[in-house]
Protein backbone atom coordinates (compact mmCIF):
# COMPACT_ATOMS: atom_id res chain seq x y z
CA UNK A 1 0.00 0.00 0.00
CA UNK A 2 2.56 2.48 1.15
CA UNK A 3 4.86 1.63 -1.50
CA UNK A 4 2.16 2.18 -4.40
CA UNK A 5 1.32 5.57 -3.28
CA UNK A 6 4.81 6.54 -3.02
CA UNK A 7 5.31 5.20 -6.36
CA UNK A 8 2.51 7.17 -7.48
CA UNK A 9 4.09 10.84 -6.44
CA UNK A 10 7.42 9.88 -7.44
CA UNK A 11 6.17 9.82 -10.92
CA UNK A 12 4.42 12.61 -10.78
CA UNK A 13 7.58 14.30 -9.67
CA UNK A 14 9.36 13.47 -12.15
CA UNK A 15 7.36 14.59 -14.56
CA UNK A 16 9.05 17.61 -14.55
CA UNK A 17 12.63 16.62 -13.79
CA UNK A 18 14.41 19.74 -14.97
CA UNK A 19 13.24 21.95 -11.80
CA UNK A 20 13.92 21.17 -8.48
CA UNK A 21 12.89 24.22 -6.42
CA UNK A 22 12.68 22.42 -2.51
CA UNK A 23 11.43 24.86 -0.79
CA UNK A 24 8.69 27.90 -1.00
CA UNK A 25 10.43 31.33 -1.80
CA UNK A 26 11.94 33.95 0.80
CA UNK A 27 9.67 36.85 -0.68
CA UNK A 28 7.07 38.25 1.69
CA UNK A 29 3.68 39.63 1.35
CA UNK A 30 2.09 43.44 2.08
CA UNK A 31 -0.54 44.32 0.19
CA UNK A 32 -0.31 48.32 -0.82
CA UNK A 33 2.58 48.22 0.61
CA UNK A 34 0.97 48.48 3.99
CA UNK A 35 -0.84 45.40 5.11
CA UNK A 36 1.69 42.91 5.98
CA UNK A 37 0.70 39.05 5.96
CA UNK A 38 1.97 36.39 7.78
CA UNK A 39 2.86 33.90 5.18
CA UNK A 40 5.52 31.59 7.55
CA UNK A 41 4.65 31.31 10.84
CA UNK A 42 5.02 27.98 13.43
CA UNK A 43 2.74 25.32 12.96
CA UNK A 44 -0.32 24.86 15.68
CA UNK A 45 0.54 22.45 18.23
CA UNK A 46 -2.11 19.94 16.91
CA UNK A 47 0.39 19.50 13.88
CA UNK A 48 3.65 19.25 15.57
CA UNK A 49 4.07 15.48 14.99
CA UNK A 50 3.33 16.72 11.24
CA UNK A 51 5.07 19.82 10.31
CA UNK A 52 7.20 22.44 12.14
CA UNK A 53 6.23 25.66 9.94
CA UNK A 54 3.18 26.84 7.81
CA UNK A 55 3.50 28.46 4.71
CA UNK A 56 0.74 30.26 2.54
CA UNK A 57 -0.01 29.06 -1.05
CA UNK A 58 1.24 32.56 -1.95
CA UNK A 59 5.16 31.82 -1.02
CA UNK A 60 5.24 28.94 -4.05
CA UNK A 61 4.08 31.03 -6.42
CA UNK A 62 5.86 32.95 -9.60
CA UNK A 63 6.78 36.60 -9.02
CA UNK A 64 4.35 37.58 -11.38
CA UNK A 65 1.44 35.90 -9.71
CA UNK A 66 2.79 36.96 -6.40
CA UNK A 67 2.54 40.38 -7.70
CA UNK A 68 -0.95 40.46 -8.99
CA UNK A 69 -2.06 40.11 -4.88
CA UNK A 70 0.40 42.59 -3.88
CA UNK A 71 -1.73 45.12 -4.98
CA UNK A 72 -5.69 45.75 -4.61
CA UNK A 73 -5.90 47.51 -8.10
CA UNK A 74 -3.59 44.49 -9.71
CA UNK A 75 -5.58 41.87 -8.09
CA UNK A 76 -8.63 41.06 -10.11
CA UNK A 77 -10.54 39.34 -7.37
CA UNK A 78 -11.02 42.11 -5.99
CA UNK A 79 -13.39 43.44 -8.84
CA UNK A 80 -15.89 40.29 -7.46
CA UNK A 81 -15.81 42.05 -4.12
CA UNK A 82 -17.14 45.01 -5.28
CA UNK A 83 -19.70 43.06 -7.02
CA UNK A 84 -20.41 41.17 -3.70
CA UNK A 85 -21.35 44.61 -2.05
CA UNK A 86 -23.62 45.34 -4.48
CA UNK A 87 -25.25 42.08 -3.36
CA UNK A 88 -24.72 43.31 0.16
CA UNK A 89 -27.26 46.03 -0.64
CA UNK A 90 -29.65 44.32 -2.96
CA UNK A 91 -33.25 43.43 -0.78
CA UNK A 92 -34.19 39.86 -2.01
CA UNK A 93 -36.97 37.88 -0.67
CA UNK A 94 -39.99 37.54 0.74
CA UNK A 95 -38.88 39.36 4.08
CA UNK A 96 -37.61 42.71 1.77
CA UNK A 97 -34.42 42.75 3.34
CA UNK A 98 -31.00 42.81 2.13
CA UNK A 99 -27.85 41.88 4.42
CA UNK A 100 -27.20 45.49 5.00
CA UNK A 101 -30.90 45.57 6.82
CA UNK A 102 -29.83 43.88 9.96
CA UNK A 103 -26.23 44.01 9.62
CA UNK A 104 -24.87 47.83 8.50
CA UNK A 105 -21.65 47.43 6.32
CA UNK A 106 -19.60 44.51 5.92
CA UNK A 107 -16.64 46.66 7.24
CA UNK A 108 -18.86 47.04 10.77
CA UNK A 109 -20.10 43.72 11.22
CA UNK A 110 -18.26 41.42 9.29
CA UNK A 111 -14.35 42.47 10.64
CA UNK A 112 -12.89 39.37 11.83
CA UNK A 113 -15.36 36.84 10.87
CA UNK A 114 -13.51 34.64 7.99
CA UNK A 115 -10.72 34.06 10.13
CA UNK A 116 -12.90 31.95 12.73
CA UNK A 117 -14.99 30.42 9.79
CA UNK A 118 -15.95 26.95 10.12
CA UNK A 119 -17.75 27.41 13.01
CA UNK A 120 -20.27 26.07 15.70
CA UNK A 121 -23.52 27.77 15.25
CA UNK A 122 -25.31 27.19 18.64
CA UNK A 123 -28.98 27.79 17.48
CA UNK A 124 -28.92 25.27 14.15
CA UNK A 125 -26.76 23.04 16.18
CA UNK A 126 -24.05 22.60 13.25
CA UNK A 127 -20.48 23.22 12.22
CA UNK A 128 -21.09 25.84 9.43
CA UNK A 129 -19.04 27.67 6.76
CA UNK A 130 -19.10 30.80 5.86
CA UNK A 131 -20.78 30.03 2.91
CA UNK A 132 -23.63 27.89 4.50
CA UNK A 133 -23.91 31.11 7.24
CA UNK A 134 -24.77 33.15 4.22
CA UNK A 135 -27.08 30.85 3.27
CA UNK A 136 -27.98 30.10 6.34
CA UNK A 137 -29.14 34.44 6.49
CA UNK A 138 -30.93 34.39 2.88
CA UNK A 139 -33.18 31.30 3.74
CA UNK A 140 -34.29 31.78 7.31
CA UNK A 141 -33.52 35.87 7.28
CA UNK A 142 -34.35 37.06 4.47
CA UNK A 143 -36.34 33.96 3.18
CA UNK A 144 -34.70 34.57 -0.30
CA UNK A 145 -32.95 31.57 -2.68
CA UNK A 146 -29.71 30.17 -1.29
CA UNK A 147 -26.74 30.64 -3.36
CA UNK A 148 -25.56 27.87 -5.00
CA UNK A 149 -22.50 26.47 -2.74
CA UNK A 150 -19.46 27.24 -5.32
CA UNK A 151 -21.49 30.08 -8.01
CA UNK A 152 -19.99 33.31 -8.55
CA UNK A 153 -22.45 35.39 -6.68
CA UNK A 154 -21.33 32.88 -3.28
CA UNK A 155 -17.78 33.31 -3.91
CA UNK A 156 -18.66 37.52 -4.52
CA UNK A 157 -20.04 37.73 -1.07
CA UNK A 158 -17.19 35.51 0.59
CA UNK A 159 -14.59 37.93 -1.01
CA UNK A 160 -16.76 40.34 0.16
CA UNK A 161 -16.57 39.02 3.72
CA UNK A 162 -13.09 38.12 3.67
CA UNK A 163 -11.45 40.94 2.76
CA UNK A 164 -12.78 42.65 6.16
CA UNK A 165 -10.58 40.50 7.67
CA UNK A 166 -7.41 40.63 5.55
CA UNK A 167 -4.71 40.31 7.34
CA UNK A 168 -5.67 38.90 10.32
CA UNK A 169 -4.71 35.26 11.74
CA UNK A 170 -6.66 32.11 10.62
CA UNK A 171 -7.71 30.96 14.09
CA UNK A 172 -10.45 27.95 13.78
CA UNK A 173 -11.60 26.55 17.18
CA UNK A 174 -11.37 22.69 17.03
CA UNK A 175 -12.58 21.29 20.69
CA UNK A 176 -15.81 21.38 22.35
CA UNK A 177 -18.72 20.96 19.64
CA UNK A 178 -16.85 20.74 16.89
CA UNK A 179 -14.66 18.25 17.95
CA UNK A 180 -15.99 15.51 16.32
CA UNK A 181 -16.06 16.89 13.34
CA UNK A 182 -12.64 18.30 13.30
CA UNK A 183 -11.75 14.63 14.05
CA UNK A 184 -13.53 13.46 10.78
CA UNK A 185 -12.14 15.83 8.35
CA UNK A 186 -8.78 15.08 10.02
CA UNK A 187 -9.71 11.10 8.70
CA UNK A 188 -10.50 12.48 5.56
CA UNK A 189 -6.99 14.91 5.01
CA UNK A 190 -5.17 10.83 5.24
CA UNK A 191 -7.44 9.23 3.42
CA UNK A 192 -5.71 7.77 0.45
CA UNK A 193 -8.15 8.31 -2.23
CA UNK A 194 -8.34 6.70 -5.95
CA UNK A 195 -6.39 4.74 -8.77
CA UNK A 196 -3.44 6.43 -7.63
CA UNK A 197 -4.08 6.09 -3.92
CA UNK A 198 -2.65 9.22 -2.90
CA UNK A 199 -4.30 11.54 0.08
CA UNK A 200 -3.67 14.79 0.81
CA UNK A 201 -0.57 14.51 3.03
CA UNK A 202 0.96 12.48 0.85
CA UNK A 203 1.26 15.49 -2.06
CA UNK A 204 0.37 18.90 0.57
CA UNK A 205 2.70 17.29 3.72
CA UNK A 206 5.20 15.29 2.26
CA UNK A 207 5.96 16.78 -0.94
CA UNK A 208 5.47 19.95 -0.43
CA UNK A 209 8.20 22.52 -2.51
CA UNK A 210 8.30 19.99 -4.97
CA UNK A 211 7.42 20.08 -8.22
CA UNK A 212 4.17 17.99 -9.37
CA UNK A 213 4.16 18.36 -13.62
CA UNK A 214 4.54 22.04 -13.81
CA UNK A 215 3.46 22.95 -10.58
CA UNK A 216 4.80 24.45 -7.42
CA UNK A 217 3.28 22.10 -5.14
CA UNK A 218 2.05 24.11 -1.56
CA UNK A 219 0.88 23.07 1.72
CA UNK A 220 -3.00 23.17 0.01
CA UNK A 221 -3.93 25.77 3.38
CA UNK A 222 -7.28 27.91 3.13
CA UNK A 223 -5.85 31.10 3.96
CA UNK A 224 -6.14 32.56 0.72
CA UNK A 225 -9.80 31.50 -0.47
CA UNK A 226 -11.79 32.19 -2.36
CA UNK A 227 -9.15 32.24 -4.57
CA UNK A 228 -8.64 34.04 -8.23
CA UNK A 229 -7.23 31.40 -10.25
CA UNK A 230 -5.17 32.65 -13.89
CA UNK A 231 -6.38 29.24 -14.91
CA UNK A 232 -10.07 29.83 -14.94
CA UNK A 233 -9.88 33.50 -14.49
CA UNK A 234 -12.29 33.48 -11.35
CA UNK A 235 -12.84 32.96 -7.88
CA UNK A 236 -12.44 29.66 -6.81
CA UNK A 237 -15.05 28.47 -4.23
CA UNK A 238 -12.61 26.63 -1.32
CA UNK A 239 -14.89 22.79 -2.03
CA UNK A 240 -14.47 23.69 -6.13
CA UNK A 241 -10.65 23.17 -5.20
CA UNK A 242 -11.28 20.25 -2.90
CA UNK A 243 -12.81 18.76 -5.12
CA UNK A 244 -10.38 19.36 -8.30
CA UNK A 245 -7.67 18.11 -5.99
CA UNK A 246 -9.50 14.43 -5.57
CA UNK A 247 -10.49 14.35 -8.82
CA UNK A 248 -7.37 14.56 -9.95
CA UNK A 249 -6.22 11.39 -8.04
CA UNK A 250 -8.67 9.68 -10.12
CA UNK A 251 -11.53 9.39 -7.50
CA UNK A 252 -15.14 9.80 -6.86
CA UNK A 253 -15.32 13.02 -4.75
CA UNK A 254 -17.83 14.40 -2.50
CA UNK A 255 -20.25 16.90 -3.47
CA UNK A 256 -20.05 20.47 -2.44
CA UNK A 257 -21.70 21.47 0.70
CA UNK A 258 -21.43 17.89 1.89
CA UNK A 259 -20.59 16.45 5.46
CA UNK A 260 -17.67 15.59 4.59
CA UNK A 261 -16.80 18.32 2.88
CA UNK A 262 -17.41 20.57 5.65
CA UNK A 263 -15.08 18.83 7.87
CA UNK A 264 -12.49 18.31 5.46
CA UNK A 265 -12.60 22.37 5.55
CA UNK A 266 -12.95 22.98 9.09
CA UNK A 267 -9.80 20.58 9.70
CA UNK A 268 -7.59 22.12 6.76
CA UNK A 269 -8.77 25.51 8.09
CA UNK A 270 -6.91 24.54 11.52
CA UNK A 271 -3.73 23.80 9.57
CA UNK A 272 -3.22 27.48 8.60
CA UNK A 273 -4.15 28.77 12.22
CA UNK A 274 -1.80 31.42 12.48
CA UNK A 275 -1.42 32.17 8.70
CA UNK A 276 -2.93 36.00 7.47
CA UNK A 277 -6.60 36.01 6.20
CA UNK A 278 -5.65 36.35 2.48
CA UNK A 279 -8.47 36.26 0.79
CA UNK A 280 -9.46 37.05 -2.20
CA UNK A 281 -5.74 35.99 -3.27
CA UNK A 282 -4.71 35.10 -6.52
CA UNK A 283 -3.29 31.57 -7.58
CA UNK A 284 -2.29 30.25 -10.84
CA UNK B 1 -8.22 0.40 -7.08
CA UNK B 2 -5.03 -0.61 -9.33
CA UNK B 3 -2.76 1.28 -9.83
CA UNK B 4 -0.64 0.81 -13.14
CA UNK B 5 2.40 2.28 -15.02
CA UNK B 6 0.25 3.79 -17.76
CA UNK B 7 -1.63 6.05 -15.08
CA UNK B 8 1.43 7.48 -14.13
CA UNK B 9 2.93 8.07 -17.17
CA UNK B 10 -0.21 9.14 -18.56
CA UNK B 11 -0.52 12.41 -16.23
CA UNK B 12 3.26 13.16 -16.45
CA UNK B 13 2.87 13.37 -20.19
CA UNK B 14 -0.08 15.33 -20.96
CA UNK B 15 2.30 18.18 -18.83
CA UNK B 16 5.02 17.90 -21.37
CA UNK B 17 3.14 17.68 -24.66
CA UNK B 18 1.63 21.23 -23.87
CA UNK B 19 4.40 22.90 -22.51
CA UNK B 20 6.51 22.17 -25.60
CA UNK B 21 4.21 23.72 -28.36
CA UNK B 22 6.89 25.52 -30.27
CA UNK B 23 6.50 28.65 -31.96
CA UNK B 24 5.38 29.10 -35.09
CA UNK B 25 6.07 31.90 -37.40
CA UNK B 26 1.94 32.20 -38.86
CA UNK B 27 1.27 33.84 -42.06
CA UNK B 28 -1.95 35.54 -40.33
CA UNK B 29 1.10 37.29 -38.17
CA UNK B 30 2.84 38.29 -40.81
CA UNK B 31 -0.56 39.64 -42.81
CA UNK B 32 -1.44 41.98 -39.58
CA UNK B 33 2.07 43.11 -39.05
CA UNK B 34 2.17 43.91 -43.61
CA UNK B 35 -1.15 45.87 -42.54
CA UNK B 36 0.79 47.74 -39.82
CA UNK B 37 3.46 49.02 -41.40
CA UNK B 38 2.58 48.71 -45.04
CA UNK B 39 5.48 46.45 -45.74
CA UNK B 40 7.70 49.31 -44.15
CA UNK B 41 11.06 47.70 -42.37
CA UNK B 42 11.63 48.23 -39.18
CA UNK B 43 14.14 49.13 -36.71
CA UNK B 44 15.43 46.58 -33.74
CA UNK B 45 15.54 49.69 -30.98
CA UNK B 46 12.98 52.06 -30.26
CA UNK B 47 10.58 49.95 -28.59
CA UNK B 48 10.58 47.79 -25.11
CA UNK B 49 8.67 44.70 -24.69
CA UNK B 50 8.44 43.27 -20.92
CA UNK B 51 7.51 39.90 -20.59
CA UNK B 52 7.80 36.48 -18.28
CA UNK B 53 10.15 34.20 -19.31
CA UNK B 54 7.88 31.41 -17.80
CA UNK B 55 4.39 32.06 -17.09
CA UNK B 56 3.03 30.01 -14.61
CA UNK B 57 -0.61 29.64 -17.14
CA UNK B 58 -0.91 30.61 -20.37
CA UNK B 59 -4.41 32.57 -19.59
CA UNK B 60 -2.92 35.98 -17.77
CA UNK B 61 0.32 36.70 -19.02
CA UNK B 62 1.28 40.14 -17.70
CA UNK B 63 2.80 42.13 -20.76
CA UNK B 64 3.97 45.81 -20.86
CA UNK B 65 5.39 47.95 -23.92
CA UNK B 66 6.90 51.34 -24.07
CA UNK B 67 7.82 53.49 -27.07
CA UNK B 68 8.80 56.85 -26.68
CA UNK B 69 7.09 59.36 -29.40
CA UNK B 70 5.37 56.53 -30.52
CA UNK B 71 1.61 57.25 -32.27
CA UNK B 72 0.94 53.62 -31.76
CA UNK B 73 1.59 49.74 -30.91
CA UNK B 74 0.57 46.80 -31.83
CA UNK B 75 1.36 43.59 -29.93
CA UNK B 76 0.96 39.68 -31.69
CA UNK B 77 1.03 36.74 -29.88
CA UNK B 78 2.20 34.85 -32.98
CA UNK B 79 2.17 31.25 -31.89
CA UNK B 80 -1.75 31.94 -31.26
CA UNK B 81 -4.60 30.73 -33.40
CA UNK B 82 -5.60 34.05 -34.19
CA UNK B 83 -2.07 36.82 -33.42
CA UNK B 84 -4.04 39.79 -32.96
CA UNK B 85 -4.21 41.07 -29.04
CA UNK B 86 -3.93 44.95 -29.41
CA UNK B 87 -3.04 47.86 -30.57
CA UNK B 88 -2.23 51.05 -28.34
CA UNK B 89 -2.94 54.34 -29.58
CA UNK B 90 -1.76 57.01 -27.72
CA UNK B 91 -3.52 60.22 -27.45
CA UNK B 92 -2.14 64.26 -26.67
CA UNK B 93 -2.90 63.47 -22.97
CA UNK B 94 -0.84 60.33 -22.47
CA UNK B 95 2.40 60.29 -20.40
CA UNK B 96 5.18 58.04 -21.20
CA UNK B 97 4.19 56.31 -24.08
CA UNK B 98 3.98 53.02 -21.97
CA UNK B 99 0.58 50.35 -21.28
CA UNK B 100 0.34 47.19 -19.25
CA UNK B 101 -2.13 44.76 -19.80
CA UNK B 102 -2.25 40.75 -19.27
CA UNK B 103 -2.93 38.88 -22.28
CA UNK B 104 -3.61 34.35 -23.41
CA UNK B 105 -0.84 32.74 -24.89
CA UNK B 106 -1.89 29.28 -26.48
CA UNK B 107 1.19 28.09 -25.73
CA UNK B 108 5.11 28.72 -25.72
CA UNK B 109 6.01 31.47 -28.23
CA UNK B 110 7.18 34.45 -29.34
CA UNK B 111 5.17 37.96 -28.45
CA UNK B 112 5.85 40.84 -30.83
CA UNK B 113 5.30 44.47 -30.10
CA UNK B 114 5.45 46.90 -33.15
CA UNK B 115 5.24 50.73 -32.60
CA UNK B 116 4.34 52.74 -35.23
CA UNK B 117 6.22 56.53 -34.60
CA UNK B 118 5.16 60.11 -34.81
CA UNK B 119 7.72 60.41 -37.88
CA UNK B 120 6.58 57.46 -39.61
CA UNK B 121 9.01 54.91 -39.30
CA UNK B 122 8.32 51.61 -37.40
CA UNK B 123 10.25 49.98 -34.88
CA UNK B 124 9.91 45.82 -33.51
CA UNK B 125 10.64 43.95 -30.16
CA UNK B 126 10.12 40.39 -29.59
CA UNK B 127 9.85 38.43 -26.15
CA UNK B 128 10.01 34.55 -26.03
CA UNK B 129 7.85 33.55 -23.03
CA UNK B 130 7.54 29.74 -21.94
CA UNK B 131 4.12 28.49 -21.19
CA UNK B 132 3.74 25.64 -18.46
CA UNK B 133 0.43 24.35 -18.30
CA UNK B 134 0.26 23.34 -14.53
CA UNK B 135 -3.07 22.68 -13.89
CA UNK B 136 -3.09 20.02 -11.29
CA UNK B 137 -4.87 20.01 -8.19
CA UNK B 138 -8.36 20.89 -10.12
CA UNK C 1 -26.11 44.12 -21.21
CA UNK C 2 -23.73 40.96 -20.25
CA UNK C 3 -24.46 39.93 -16.70
CA UNK C 4 -22.12 41.04 -14.02
CA UNK C 5 -19.90 43.37 -15.60
CA UNK C 6 -18.04 46.18 -13.30
CA UNK C 7 -15.42 48.45 -13.51
CA UNK C 8 -12.94 49.44 -11.47
CA UNK C 9 -10.41 52.02 -11.93
CA UNK C 10 -7.85 53.50 -9.70
CA UNK C 11 -6.94 57.06 -10.09
CA UNK C 12 -5.22 60.24 -8.04
CA UNK C 13 -7.73 62.40 -6.88
CA UNK C 14 -5.30 65.17 -6.87
CA UNK C 15 -2.35 66.12 -9.14
CA UNK C 16 -0.07 69.19 -9.30
CA UNK C 17 -0.64 70.53 -12.70
CA UNK C 18 1.25 68.89 -16.00
CA UNK C 19 1.77 65.83 -14.15
CA UNK C 20 2.23 62.41 -15.41
CA UNK C 21 -0.11 60.11 -13.47
CA UNK C 22 -0.60 56.26 -13.56
CA UNK C 23 -3.75 54.82 -14.11
CA UNK C 24 -4.94 51.35 -13.65
CA UNK C 25 -8.43 50.48 -14.95
CA UNK C 26 -9.73 46.56 -14.65
CA UNK C 27 -13.28 45.31 -15.80
CA UNK C 28 -15.19 42.03 -14.87
CA UNK C 29 -15.78 40.57 -18.36
CA UNK C 30 -15.76 37.03 -19.70
CA UNK C 31 -14.20 37.70 -22.93
CA UNK C 32 -15.08 34.67 -24.72
CA UNK C 33 -12.74 34.12 -27.14
CA UNK C 34 -15.11 32.44 -29.90
CA UNK C 35 -12.72 29.75 -30.14
CA UNK C 36 -13.84 27.42 -27.28
CA UNK C 37 -16.49 24.71 -27.89
CA UNK C 38 -19.04 23.27 -25.12
CA UNK C 39 -19.24 20.29 -23.97
CA UNK C 40 -21.47 18.75 -26.77
CA UNK C 41 -19.07 20.16 -29.14
CA UNK C 42 -20.97 23.53 -30.36
CA UNK C 43 -18.39 26.30 -30.68
CA UNK C 44 -19.41 28.82 -28.16
CA UNK C 45 -19.46 32.56 -29.80
CA UNK C 46 -16.62 35.60 -29.38
CA UNK C 47 -18.12 38.05 -27.00
CA UNK C 48 -15.60 40.24 -26.17
CA UNK C 49 -15.00 43.81 -25.47
CA UNK C 50 -13.11 44.91 -28.33
CA UNK C 51 -12.22 48.70 -27.46
CA UNK C 52 -11.08 50.85 -24.41
CA UNK C 53 -10.19 54.47 -24.20
CA UNK C 54 -9.77 57.21 -21.90
CA UNK C 55 -10.26 60.87 -22.11
CA UNK C 56 -9.33 63.92 -20.30
CA UNK C 57 -11.61 66.88 -20.15
CA UNK C 58 -12.80 65.27 -23.87
CA UNK C 59 -8.97 65.01 -25.16
CA UNK C 60 -7.93 61.48 -25.72
CA UNK C 61 -5.17 60.19 -23.35
CA UNK C 62 -5.34 56.23 -24.99
CA UNK C 63 -7.91 54.21 -27.29
CA UNK C 64 -6.89 50.61 -27.21
CA UNK C 65 -8.20 48.21 -30.19
CA UNK C 66 -8.83 44.71 -28.12
CA UNK C 67 -8.33 41.31 -29.38
CA UNK C 68 -10.18 38.04 -28.08
CA UNK C 69 -6.33 37.69 -26.96
CA UNK C 70 -6.36 39.81 -24.20
CA UNK C 71 -7.25 37.74 -20.52
CA UNK C 72 -10.37 37.50 -19.19
CA UNK C 73 -11.49 40.37 -16.97
CA UNK C 74 -9.45 43.04 -19.08
CA UNK C 75 -6.59 45.02 -16.85
CA UNK C 76 -5.17 47.97 -18.37
CA UNK C 77 -2.55 50.15 -16.97
CA UNK C 78 -1.54 53.22 -18.53
CA UNK C 79 -0.15 57.32 -17.72
CA UNK C 80 -2.04 60.19 -18.47
CA UNK C 81 -0.82 63.98 -18.39
CA UNK C 82 -3.07 66.57 -16.00
CA UNK C 83 -2.67 70.08 -17.33
CA UNK C 84 -5.32 71.31 -15.36
CA UNK C 85 -8.38 70.23 -12.92
CA UNK C 86 -10.89 68.04 -14.94
CA UNK C 87 -12.10 64.84 -15.27
CA UNK C 88 -10.97 61.40 -16.93
CA UNK C 89 -13.40 59.42 -18.75
CA UNK C 90 -12.88 55.46 -19.36
CA UNK C 91 -15.14 53.79 -21.76
CA UNK C 92 -15.18 49.73 -22.88
CA UNK C 93 -17.00 49.19 -25.91
CA UNK C 94 -18.59 45.34 -26.01
CA UNK C 95 -19.16 43.01 -29.32
CA UNK C 96 -22.87 43.37 -28.33
CA UNK C 97 -23.35 46.71 -28.06
CA UNK C 98 -23.13 47.59 -24.60
CA UNK C 99 -20.91 50.87 -23.60
CA UNK C 100 -19.55 50.73 -19.84
CA UNK C 101 -18.33 54.12 -18.43
CA UNK C 102 -17.07 55.85 -15.52
CA UNK C 103 -15.36 59.14 -14.73
CA UNK C 104 -12.70 60.01 -12.12
CA UNK C 105 -12.46 63.90 -11.33
CA UNK C 106 -8.59 64.88 -10.77
CA UNK C 107 -8.19 68.17 -8.40
CA UNK C 108 -4.71 70.35 -9.18
CA UNK C 109 -2.96 70.99 -5.98
C1 LIG D 1 -33.10 39.64 9.21
C2 LIG D 1 -31.77 39.98 9.60
C3 LIG D 1 -30.61 39.40 8.79
C4 LIG D 1 -30.38 39.49 7.44
C5 LIG D 1 -31.26 40.11 6.39
C6 LIG D 1 -29.10 38.87 7.20
N1 LIG D 1 -28.58 38.40 8.37
FE1 LIG D 1 -26.77 37.59 8.63
N2 LIG D 1 -27.14 37.32 10.59
C7 LIG D 1 -28.31 37.70 11.23
C8 LIG D 1 -28.27 37.23 12.60
C9 LIG D 1 -29.35 37.44 13.65
C10 LIG D 1 -27.03 36.56 12.75
C11 LIG D 1 -26.50 35.88 13.99
C12 LIG D 1 -25.85 36.90 14.83
C13 LIG D 1 -24.66 36.34 15.46
O1 LIG D 1 -24.65 35.18 15.82
O2 LIG D 1 -23.68 37.11 15.54
C14 LIG D 1 -26.36 36.67 11.48
C15 LIG D 1 -25.08 36.17 11.26
C16 LIG D 1 -24.39 36.31 10.06
C17 LIG D 1 -23.03 35.92 9.85
C18 LIG D 1 -22.12 35.27 10.87
C19 LIG D 1 -21.46 36.32 11.70
C20 LIG D 1 -20.55 35.70 12.75
O3 LIG D 1 -19.98 36.47 13.52
O4 LIG D 1 -20.41 34.47 12.81
C21 LIG D 1 -22.73 36.19 8.55
C22 LIG D 1 -21.41 35.92 7.85
C23 LIG D 1 -23.91 36.78 7.96
N3 LIG D 1 -24.88 36.84 8.90
C24 LIG D 1 -23.98 37.17 6.66
C25 LIG D 1 -25.14 37.66 6.07
C26 LIG D 1 -25.26 37.96 4.68
C27 LIG D 1 -24.15 37.81 3.65
C28 LIG D 1 -26.54 38.40 4.46
C29 LIG D 1 -27.17 38.78 3.13
C30 LIG D 1 -27.09 37.76 2.09
C31 LIG D 1 -27.20 38.38 5.76
N4 LIG D 1 -26.33 37.92 6.70
C32 LIG D 1 -28.51 38.78 5.97
C33 LIG D 1 -29.34 38.40 10.70
C34 LIG D 1 -29.48 38.71 9.35
C1 LIG E 1 -1.65 14.55 -6.55
C2 LIG E 1 -1.26 15.55 -5.57
C3 LIG E 1 -2.38 16.24 -4.82
C4 LIG E 1 -3.28 15.68 -3.96
C5 LIG E 1 -3.44 14.21 -3.59
C6 LIG E 1 -4.04 16.77 -3.42
N1 LIG E 1 -3.64 17.95 -3.96
FE1 LIG E 1 -4.27 19.79 -3.47
N2 LIG E 1 -3.10 20.62 -4.90
C7 LIG E 1 -2.23 19.93 -5.69
C8 LIG E 1 -1.56 20.83 -6.58
C9 LIG E 1 -0.52 20.47 -7.61
C10 LIG E 1 -2.06 22.11 -6.30
C11 LIG E 1 -1.69 23.44 -6.98
C12 LIG E 1 -0.39 23.95 -6.42
C13 LIG E 1 -0.49 24.25 -4.96
O1 LIG E 1 -1.03 25.29 -4.57
O2 LIG E 1 -0.06 23.40 -4.15
C14 LIG E 1 -3.02 21.94 -5.21
C15 LIG E 1 -3.69 22.98 -4.62
C16 LIG E 1 -4.50 22.83 -3.50
C17 LIG E 1 -5.10 23.93 -2.78
C18 LIG E 1 -4.96 25.42 -3.10
C19 LIG E 1 -3.91 26.06 -2.24
C20 LIG E 1 -3.90 27.57 -2.32
O3 LIG E 1 -2.95 28.17 -1.80
O4 LIG E 1 -4.82 28.17 -2.87
C21 LIG E 1 -5.81 23.39 -1.76
C22 LIG E 1 -6.62 24.13 -0.73
C23 LIG E 1 -5.65 21.96 -1.84
N3 LIG E 1 -4.84 21.65 -2.89
C24 LIG E 1 -6.22 21.06 -0.96
C25 LIG E 1 -6.15 19.68 -1.09
C26 LIG E 1 -6.89 18.74 -0.26
C27 LIG E 1 -7.80 19.12 0.89
C28 LIG E 1 -6.59 17.50 -0.71
C29 LIG E 1 -7.16 16.17 -0.24
C30 LIG E 1 -8.58 16.04 -0.44
C31 LIG E 1 -5.63 17.66 -1.81
N4 LIG E 1 -5.40 19.00 -2.01
C32 LIG E 1 -5.04 16.62 -2.48
C33 LIG E 1 -1.97 18.58 -5.65
C34 LIG E 1 -2.64 17.66 -4.85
Amino acid sequence: MKFKAMTAVAALLLSVPAMTLADPDEDSLAINGELDMVTETAAPAHLSDALDTIYSGWRFREDETQALQMDDFDNPGMVFADLGLDQWNKVEGEAGKSCASCHGTPEESMKGVRAVYPKWNETAGEVRTLAMQINGCRTENMKAEPYKYTSGQMTNMEALISVQSRGMPVDVVIDGPVQATWEAGKEIYYTRFGQLELSCANCHEDNYGNMIRADHLSQGQINGFPTYRLKNAKLNQVHARFKGCIRDTRAHTFEAGSPEFVALELYVASRGNGLSVEGPSVRN
Amino acid sequence: MDFTRRDTLALGMGAVALTVLPFRANAAADDAIAAFTGGAAMADAGVTLTAPEIAENGNTVPISVEAEGAVSIMVLAAGNPTPGVATFTFGEMSGAHSASTRIRLAGTQDVIAIAKMADGSFAKASSNVKVTIGGCGG
Amino acid sequence: MAEGVKPRVKAPSKAAAGEAVVLKTLISHQMESGQRKNADGTPIPRSIINRFTCEFNGTSVIDIQMEPAISTNPYFEFEAVIPEAGDLKFTWYDDDGSVYEDTKSVAIG
